[in-house]
């Protein structure tokens, strides 16, 4: 479970530019729940990722994340708020919009996954890639259904944007993750590749049953994907269904009120 | 023969810096002028430790840990002090030369009536009187595959993976729960340790210190590593850090032929800078591609 409560957060305080952006702003994500966020630009959908991930801190309040320690099975609640950003990512996953964020280019496919699979292991001075691991490489990229598992010593770099995005997203949830960030990862893709990627996050997400938080400008994936869809505007989630309320709603409808609040805006 | 002897010996001591070079230039894309006062700190560290009687083969650890300190201290600079790459690099540059004065004492300080790594009574028991023309050779390629294979098994270790990822993509590093600040100076240790390593040896091998020593060492090491990287590209069977030493025995031919061919010993810097620009333009490698 991740519960954002009271958040307070002011862009450029004390100057000309200060911009308010989340007054009193709260959150709860229950565990293994898909998230959709939706929203214009500048409604506080990318601070809101930051916020959990740690390249931001709110002025005040509190980012509590209950996580079961992997090694002991038992549940831990953490506030994140100073907790640094390397020590959040240990147990949270992220997917850049940009497909070249996400992984190594000029490594191999293989040297990526191993990263990938020793996550955290600074001072590890044992061998990154076994044979052992490299056999059970080939099996999870076989998953993806891209054909990777035969280019597994080519650089990413050689990959297209859609197979590095893939990779990307199966990098991020190779270890035990208790969340997974998505920061508008379809939004560099074409539309084909786009729903290749968006079907593969469904699938590894309710597969390994991982808390998403979905940051995405297409409606249809926010309606058509995820357990919840939350309309954020001016730091406000002025729209929140879940489950079987978020069924009854439909592309068109949030397109209506999405058309509403950029009238209202100017944009 | 002996011309030849001479170049690839300091092709080989110069080698093992580039390598610390390779890490921080081509690995970690951080331009690094502690180097230049690295170097000589090996030199000096090592000619006071002979002096004092110290064994000589325990001045290499020695020098390496002492150079690894200096490396950590410039990443701890950069990382923590958030000073640019480039300036916690020429901080610690300029502040290298006093330390190198206050450990030899002295701007010149010679060690010719010494035993060395290249010259003491074990390995004068072990080579016959007719190959001493090749002792120091030998010793010399045996110190750099050493070091040349431990850094290759470093680079496939997982620290070694993130020190790669690192200079590639720090962003992941940070997604994948490391610190990549620590990274960085992780990077930075063990490469300046190499260049201190190096240092020691060229100490012993050309028996002084002399506090200029270090001017122009990052040009040798940067000249090396870019003609090793791109004879890599011609050359995918041999390993990378091979072709930097490679390069490195290159770079010192160069420089030995042109004094060779009658430039004065005065312009050797000249030299040397001027082969760097020709070999920067013949490879427009300036930019790192992305």
């Amino acid at each position: 479970m991740l519960e954002l409560n009271h958040i307070y957060k002011t862009y450029n305080p004390g100057s000309v530019n200060e911009m308010c952006l989340y007054e009193d702003f709260n959150l709860k994500v229950p565990d293994g729940q898909f998230v959709a966020v939706v929203g214009s630009n500048g409604s506080g959908k990318t601070s809101l990722l930051k916020l959990i991930c740690g390249s931001m801190e709110p002025d005040k309040g509190e980012i509590i994340l209950t996580q079961r320690n992997h090694s002991t099975g038992k549940e831990e609640t953490v506030n994140l708020v100073g907790v640094s950003e390397h020590v959040r990512h240990k147990t949270i996953g992220r997917v850049y919009q940009n497909p070249a964020l996400g992984t190594c280019p000029s490594m191999t496919i293989l040297e990526n996954m191993a990263i990938a699979d020793n996550k955290g292991k600074i001072f590890g001075l044992g061998r990154c890639v076994s044979k052992k691991r490299e056999e059970y490489y080939k099996e999870l990229l076989k998953t993806i259904g891209l054909g990777l598992e035969d280019k597994i010593h080519i650089p990413v770099g050689y990959l297209s944007g859609g197979q590095r995005q893939c990779l990307a997203l199966l990098l991020s949830t190779m270890t035990p993750i208790d969340f997974l960030i998505l920061d508008e990862h379809t939004a560099a893709l074409d539309p084909k590749t786009a729903d290749i990627v968006m079907e593969m996050t469904d699938k590894i997400v309710h597969e390994k049953k991982v808390t998403t938080l979905m940051v995405t400008h297409n409606l249809r994936y926010a309606v058509e994907y995820g357990d919840r869809i939350l309309m954020m505007h001016e730091g406000k989630a002025i729209l929140d269904k879940a489950d079987e309320e978020k069924k009854t709603i439909s592309t068109e409808e949030i397109m209506h009120i999405f058309n509403q609040i950029s009238v209202e805006c100017g944009n | 023969m002996a011309f030849v002897i001479s170049f690839i010996e300091q092709g080989l001591i110069y080698g093992i810096m580039a390598l610390g070079m390779y890490i921080t230039y081509k690995i970690l894309d951080f331009p690094d002028m502690t180097v230049d006062g690295c170097f000589p700190m090996g030199v000096a560290l090592s000619v006071v430790m002979i002096r004092q009687g110290v064994f000589p083969c325990a001045t290499l650890p020695i020098c390496f840990l002492c150079g690894a300190a200096v490396g950590m201290i410039t990443g701890i600079i950069n990382v923590y002090g958030k000073v640019r790459d480039l300036l916690a690099g020429i901080i610690m540059m300029t502040g290298l030369y006093s330390v190198n004065l206050m450990i030899a004492g002295q701007a010149n300080l010679p060690m010719y009536d010494y035993f060395n790594i290249f010259d003491n009574n074990l390995l004068n028991g072990i080579f016959p009187e007719s190959m001493r023309g090749y002792q120091r050779l030998i010793v010399l390629i045996v110190i750099t595959l050493v070091v040349k294979w431990i850094l290759d098994l470093y680079m496939k270790t997982k620290s070694g993976y993130m020190l790669r990822a690192v200079g590639d993509n720090d962003l992941l590093v940070t997604s994948m729960g490391v610190d990549k600040g620590k990274v960085r100076i992780i990077g930075l240790a063990i490469a300046n340790g190499l260049v201190c390593l190096s240092g020691c040896i060229f100490a012993q091998q050309q028996g002084y210190f002399e506090i200029s020593m270090g001017t122009g060492t990052a040009v040798i090491g940067l000249a090396s590593v870019i003609i090793g990287t791109n004879l890599k590209k011609h050359c995918k069977f041999i390993n990378v850090t091979t072709m930097v030493i490679i390069g490195a025995i290159i770079y010192r031919a160069c420089v030995a032929l042109a004094l060779k061919f009658g430039m004065q010993p005065a312009l050797m810097k000249l030299i040397s800078a001027s082969i760097l620009l020709v070999i920067l333009l013949a490879t427009r490698d300036r930019k790192k591609a992305s």
